[in-house]
């Protein structure tokens, strides 16, 4: 992926020492994400406890770059000036193949063709030389 | 075990007039708001010896204290959970003065939300949103609008819910306007009005969206005893709850992204008041969203999941219909105060008061919170 050309500042992510990880893994395009160490629940977004065996420790994994359309909007108003050169924009919520879900922008800019259960693959953006965002395109 | 149904009451309601543009500061409107509601109660600003204060605004205890010229407070507390908080207040407020703890608590709400900072910067700011302002903030997921419509979009892929179903409640809160004086939005609009509104994050189009407007409301709550012997009717409350939906701090990551923190509160809030769905002859319902309004009816029990488009349909929500719904004109047509005018309007339609927009016979009513990503607070009240 190019660099985006933008003439507003997008809003950066701001990786706390629990989500570090998942930002580097993007940056070197992976989708790198949280699981509970105990009994192997992957989680997200990462976050210090497991809700379902409360343990406090974690590991990281590659997840699959899989998913399936859980939902989605198309956002033809910018609520962000760093957005508007790409209005309209399609959101996608989409279920990983490892449980998990994710929210990203379809490389598309046409939501006529999307479905419930439609299959997406994990994309990556890099916005600037330190921030790399997940998209997603429509699997063939 | 000790309840609090009907242990305490609105006792005082207040609102200034709703505007889009003000000088006016959020504290100084939420003091307007404050004083109508404390002289309605027939009360003094020092009679108020306990505060819950919007806990997603500007304005904190200490500032009304300060203007009160309060000497013996005794009760300061917050509800945050955004658009709910105004409903939730109400229940801090009934556990304060149903313990002793405090004699008159006010819950006021003042807001210069068109004047002032708007929805899409203060988002940022708020700690609740704080994981979603790391995760989907970065890939332009900005402002509520933006984080509800996915809920909306999958609601009508997996009920057939349509947008002429949204229009409905629009169009409803809008006619309902037109018989409110201090309503922002009183122009009548079409069907087809709404659809030719641009759009704003699919489903939703500007019609659908809620106001930002600048105004206060206020409402006193006091032990039903002393109730008895205040300046109006009291208006008890009889079942108050919050619920908070599975991920609370996430929509994406919600196991069912359709059903709300209400849906856990209602079962438990109708049972404290002793009420059944068929007893309810007004519903204020929080309406940030026209879907929203949907969603809750579902969540609140009046229809099953899914069948909340077919529910708004034929007037049903309507003045006149079997469950008249937001009767001051809501988020979407009256003004955005965070949904305390709608605590005030269920209060004054419950005393008969209010004119034109009048529910015949409105003896019980429900009101609800919406807020942040999903959280739910319901009140139920009654006539004394």
């Amino acid at each position: 992926m190019t660099q985006r050309d933008c003439e507003a500042p997008l809003p950066v992510p701001v990786p706390t020492a629990e989500s570090r990880p998942y930002w580097d893994g993007l940056r070197a395009h992976r989708l790198v994400l949280q699981r509970c160490a105990a009994c192997k629940r992957p989680r997200h977004y990462p976050r210090p406890m497991c809700a379902d065996c409360f343990s406090l420790d974690h590991e990281w994994f590659e997840a699959s770059e899989h998913g399936l359309v859980h939902s989605w909007t198309v956002c033809h108003h910018a609520f962000h000036r760093g957005f508007k050169s790409d209005t309209p924009y399609v959101l996608l919520t989409v279920d990983l193949a490892d449980g998990v879900r994710m929210v990203a922008p379809l490389v598309e800019p046409d939501a006529s063709q999307l479905s419930l259960g439609l299959e997406v693959i994990l994309d990556y953006l890099d916005v600037s030389d330190d921030v790399t965002v997940p998209r997603f395109r429509i699997h063939d | 075990m000790s309840t609090l149904r009907d242990t305490a009451a609105v006792t005082g309601v207040g609102e200034t007039r709703y505007t889009r543009g003000t000088e006016k500061s959020a504290l100084r409107l939420t003091l307007e708001a404050s004083l109508a509601a404390v002289t309605d109660a027939g009360l003094t600003p020092r009679d108020i010896d306990g505060i819950v204060a919007y806990a997603s605004g500007a304005v904190v205890a200490e500032d009304l204290l300060t203007n009160f010229g309060s000497e013996d407070f005794r009760f300061s507390a917050t509800a945050p959970m955004g658009g709910a908080s105004a409903v939730a207040a109400l229940q801090c407020a009934a556990m304060a003065v149903n313990t002793g703890v405090a004699t008159h608590v006010l819950v006021p709400l003042g807001r210069d939300g068109y004047s002032g900072t708007r929805i899409n910067r203060r988002v940022g700011q708020m700690r609740q949103f704080r994981v979603v302002s790391e995760f989907e903030a970065p890939v332009g997921a900005n402002a509520p609008a933006q984080y509800y419509a996915p809920m909306a979009r999958r609601h009508m892929e997996l009920y057939g819910t349509t947008s002429e179903q949204f229009a409905e409640v629009a169009l409803t809160m809008r006619r309902h306007a037109a018989l409110n004086d201090n309503a922002l939005m009183r122009t009548p609009i079409t069907v087809a009005d709404h659809h030719a509104s641009r759009m704003i994050a699919d489903p939703f189009r500007l019609l659908d969206c809620c106001l930002e407007s600048d105004g206060g409301a206020a409402v006193v709550v006091s032990g039903t005893e002393r109730a008895a012997d205040m300046a109006q009717p009291p208006i008890l409350l009889s079942g108050m709850g919050v619920g908070h939906p599975d991920s609370p701090s996430a929509i994406t990551q919600r196991p069912d992204m359709t059903r709300l923190g209400l849906a856990k509160a209602a079962p438990r809030v109708f049972e404290m008041a002793g009420v059944t769905h068929d007893d309810i002859d007004v519903a204020e319902i929080y309406d940030c969203f026209t879907y929203t309004v949907i969603c809750q009816l579902e969540d609140l029990g009046f229809c099953a999941k899914g069948e909340g488009g077919a529910f708004v349909e034929e007037g049903r929500i309507g003045l006149g219909g079997a469950l008249p719904t937001n009767t001051h004109g809501g988020l979407l047509s009256q003004a955005h105060v965070a949904g305390l005018n709608h605590v005030v309007e269920l209060v004054r339609q419950l005393r008969g008061d209010t004119g034109a927009r009048q529910v015949d016979g409105a003896d019980v009513g429900l009101v609800t919170g919406y807020g942040d990503l999903g959280d739910g607070s319901i009140a139920i009240m009654r006539r004394q």
